[in-house]
């Protein structure tokens, strides 16, 4: 499955699209995830939600919990037993206890920078009555207190989901296209097997380069660093979509088609009436993938493009190498990892919707 | 750190309450600050540039604010590297100055000093805490080319020299001790010529690290190693920026942050950086710093505040207050014999600033430097900001920039003191530093000796370790008394040095 132009045959075909995905990324998300997209959802929430609460399902389900609190209790034990054994520059690693500490002080942080944010506009309001009263036009400064964590999330988000939303708009239409014209397909399917493995670092500094000549603006719309950040997360996260949407588009059946064939059902037509409907499974299976990619990508773009999002976080509290910076940047990494993680269920549940409607449809 | 005479505090003391003066203080004084925006109508400036206006004419409220121009554009965003001399602008943040002055500025930590200077090049940042030889190079097209000048120093010293356990226990029993055991200083670099033949003879280079190549500390380092008759090398006429022909200790670029790390993984036995990464690696036990820069030099300009040239010029109101601002922050940091060093260094040990604990930054910003667990030795000038003139940023500080610059091969080919100056005017403005601080004088905030009466030539100067005068007015004949650097008519390639 490495060749786009593969015929949707064999593995193609008959495999879930969401196997088929997987195979072609080597990526994995979930074990419980991969099976048929009609399977998967049944144990998992929503749809939980929809039945009758019996007792065998409540027992069912608080058996289904044991595993993960063993794990996850397990995984804290030995990480606070072996993180006092490992003595590094900054002092041993942090345990468990320490990070949370580090989570609970980054919030104070952020009430606090709440708090003064209220009485600095307050003040400005209040200055500014007086500048009224006195004939001068009122400033509106923006507050400039410290960028908070929660800011920081924030950042992220808003840059990964603009990121990701170009690069659907760009991977949907070319996936689309490829999928339905062999031709098309064998002249880009070269150029997204190169572009495909390149690391967000490699793309960084071109993309650097490139924007900062384009915008020249000194009061741009949106941030130099926001746009660059996102644009590679554009650039590493477009191919799961684009291959995807590829493969759900030529995988069309062929009775399907045999009826546009007789129907004489033009280009456009065929394309929404036919082909999109049997490639939308495949398409939110390749957008779920490539928003865990643009999620993974983007840490690494904010550090070096200076966006203030976790990355910067991770990479600033480096360069602090204080006796705190460790517990930080641990705490930060549990939080990117359990945003992430509701990220990828968020699409999954998409992906689940999606698959079940046009399923049926 | 027990045996450093000084109170310390622990990483985890509170926020100073100071941080709420910026704003309250600062809203009330940006009501005077803010009443030169006054005359300046619809404008049809940036709509995101609150109040701005063009061109407007100072007014009663304006003079009595004591400022002569109106701020163009009141919100700003200042680059900053990790370093303790980054302190002038969080403290005139932090006590309110810039507010003073009718700025909102929001100050920005940089990745590295590459990202910092395409930042201010680039116009997301409007102004920047920068190396000395930075706008100097920018100017003159090494590197990024763009025209920066640089209106004022930010301050004087501060770096020192770091090697690792391994070459100071090499070296450590032939060193002349004091009475009391410790080393004697200054250390020649002479001393590291075992450790460079010991090292080739087990098939190893002896490394050391830098935070840029047009950086103090590229300079100092190479001065040093020079001094002691140890070839740093020369960088290949074009612009290379490796700067490894024919050396005998090469050196490469690391961010200051990561200097301890990058030393205790071996990669470098060594470095020149600012503080507090010194400090850390003595807090780490990872290695002990040889050298100061004052060793190297006794006043050595350091940091500069660095901005564009256009920006400068289109917006001179705007430039004015932020240097009154940022004058101020460099008086109330030495005032009183550096009496505010422990409350600065509480702002700058905030994660947002330097970040590093509270007693590894202290341990060089509080008048003491500690070279070992046990050697903490008094440095009241380690850091100067305002004292000595630190803040005018003498011509004749460029000049030696641009002549070490040459030295190495950074400026690849000759050129005439005339350009030497002409390039030291275009770059250093001292005429917009005395603007701003002979306004503060008018106003009594400081006071007239604290500016020098100079042409900007500092005059010859014999305060290096190597005792070699250097006379800002004599570019050329000062790099021919050098023993080791460029001559007239060399040139650097690949195989070595020619002509």
């Amino acid at each position: 499955m490495t060749d786009v132009t593969t015929p949707p045959t064999a593995a193609g075909a008959a495999a879930p699209p969401g196997i088929a995905a997987r195979a072609e990324d080597g990526l994995r998300v979930l074990p419980d995830a991969d099976p048929t997209p009609d399977t998967v959802e049944e144990a998992a929430a929503p749809s939980w939600f929809a039945r009758q609460v019996t007792p065998a399902r409540l027992r069912a389900f608080a058996g289904s919990l044991v595993p993960p609190v063993l794990g996850i209790g397990g995984f804290i034990v030995l990480w606070a037993i072996f993180a006092a054994r490992i003595d590094t520059s900054l002092g041993t690693l942090p345990g468990p206890g320490e990070v949370w500490d580090a989570g609970v002080g980054l919030w104070d942080a952020f009430l606090a920078s709440r708090e003064e944010e209220q009485a600095f506009y307050a003040a400005q309001e209040a200055t500014n009555v007086q500048r009224v009263a006195d004939g001068l036009p009122p400033q509106n400064f923006v507050f400039n207190g410290p960028v908070t964590f929660v800011d920081q999330i924030w950042t992220s988000l808003r840059t990964v989901m603009l990121g990701f939303a170009i690069g659907t708009f760009i991977a949907v239409p070319i996936g689309l296209l490829s999928g339905l014209s062999k031709t098309f397909n064998g002249a880009i399917n070269p150029l997204v097997q190169i572009f495909r493995p390149v690391s967000p670092l490699a793309w960084l500094p071109i993309v650097t380069v490139i924007i900062s000549a384009a915008i020249t603006s000194p009061d741009p719309l949106l941030p130099k660093a926001f746009i660059i950040s996102a644009l590679v997360v554009t650039l590493c996260s477009l191919w799961p979509t684009l291959i995807n949407t590829s493969v759900g588009a030529s995988s069309v059946p062929n009775d399907l088609i045999n009826v546009a064939d007789v129907l004489r059902l033009g280009w456009f037509t065929r394309l929404r009436k036919i082909v999109l409907p049997s490639a939308l499974p495949y398409i939110f299976t390749g957008m779920r993938l490539s928003l865990g990619v643009g999620w993974m990508v983007l840490i690494a773009a904010e550090m070096l493009a200076q966006n203030p999002g976790l990355g910067k976080f991770v990479w600033d509290e480096f360069q602090n190498g204080s006796s705190q910076s460790m517990s930080r940047i641990m705490f930060a990494v549990i939080i990117i990892g359990i945003i992430g993680f509701l990220l990828d269920r968020m699409m999954a549940m998409l992906e689940g919707i999606v698959s079940r409607r046009w399923a049926a449809a | 750190m027990n045996d450093t005479p000084r109170p310390v505090q622990g990483p985890l003391t509170p926020r100073p309450q100071v941080t709420r003066r910026r704003f309250l203080l600062g809203l009330g004084a940006a009501t005077a600050g803010g009443a030169l925006l006054s005359a300046c109508g619809g404008g049809g400036s940036s709509s995101s540039v609150a109040g701005a206006g063009t061109g407007a004419t100072s007014t009663p409220a304006a003079a009595a604010s004591g400022a002569a121009l109106a701020v163009e554009k009141p919100n700003l965003t200042l680059g900053f590297i990790k370093l303790t001399d980054m302190a002038p602008l969080a403290i005139a943040l932090e006590n309110g100055y810039f507010a003073e002055e009718g700025l909102n500025v929001t100050l920005e930590a940089q990745a590295n000093w590459k990202v910092l200077l395409d930042g201010v090049i680039g116009g997301q940042l409007d102004g920047a805490h920068m190396l000395a030889g930075q706008p100097l190079a920018a100017t003159i097209g090494y590197g990024t080319a763009a025209p920066l000048i640089a209106p004022l120093s930010l301050d004087l010293n501060g770096n020192g020299i770091t090697v690792s356990n391994e070459v100071w226990d090499i070296i450590r029993p032939s060193l002349p001790e004091n009475a009391d055991g410790t080393p004697i200083h200054p250390i020649s670099a002479e001393v590291l010529r075992p450790v460079i033949e010991q090292f080739a003879t087990a098939g190893k280079q002896f490394n050391m690290g830098m935070v840029f190549p047009v950086s103090t500390h590229n300079y100092e380092l190479r001065y040093w190693l020079a001094a002691g008759g140890i070839s740093p090398g020369y960088y290949i006429a074009g612009g290379d920026a490796v700067g490894e022909v024919a050396a005998e200790v090469p050196l490469s670029v690391t961010p200051p942050p990561q200097m301890p790390a990058t030393m205790e993984a071996g990669t470098i036995d060594g470095y020149c950086v600012g503080e507090p990464w010194n400090q850390q690696a003595v807090n780490l036990g990872i290695g002990v710093p040889i050298a100061t820069d004052q060793h190297v030099q006794t006043l050595n300009p350091e940091k500069v505040f660095g901005l564009r040239e256009d920006f400068a010029a289109q917006n001179p109101g705007t430039t004015n207050a932020m240097l009154r601002a940022i004058i101020k922050a460099q008086q109330w940091l030495d005032a009183n014999d550096n009496a505010n060093r422990e409350a600065a260094v509480q702002i700058l040990s905030q994660p947002e600033y330097v970040g590093a604990d509270f007693e590894v930054i202290a341990a060089s910003m509080t008048g003491v430097f500690t070279f070992e667990q046990g050697d903490t030795r008094p440095a009241p000038d380690f850091n100067i900001f305002f004292r000595d003139f630190a803040g005018y940023p003498f011509y004749s500080d460029a000049i030696w920039y641009l002549t070490q610059m040459r030295r190495w091969g950074q400026i690849d080919v000759d050129q005439t003191d005339e350009w030497y100056v002409e390039t030291a005017n275009n770059v250093y403005r001292p005429d917009l530093y005395m603007a701003a601080a002979t306004s503060l004088v008018d106003e009594g905030v400081i006071e007239d000796a604290d500016l020098p009466d100079t042409d900007g030539f500092r005059g010859p100067q014999d305060d290096f370790i190597d005792g070699i005068v250097f006379d800002g007015s004599q570019p050329n004949a000062y790099l021919e008394s050098l023993p080791i650097g460029l001559k007239a008519g060399q040139t650097v390639s690949a195989s070595g040095v020619e002509g």
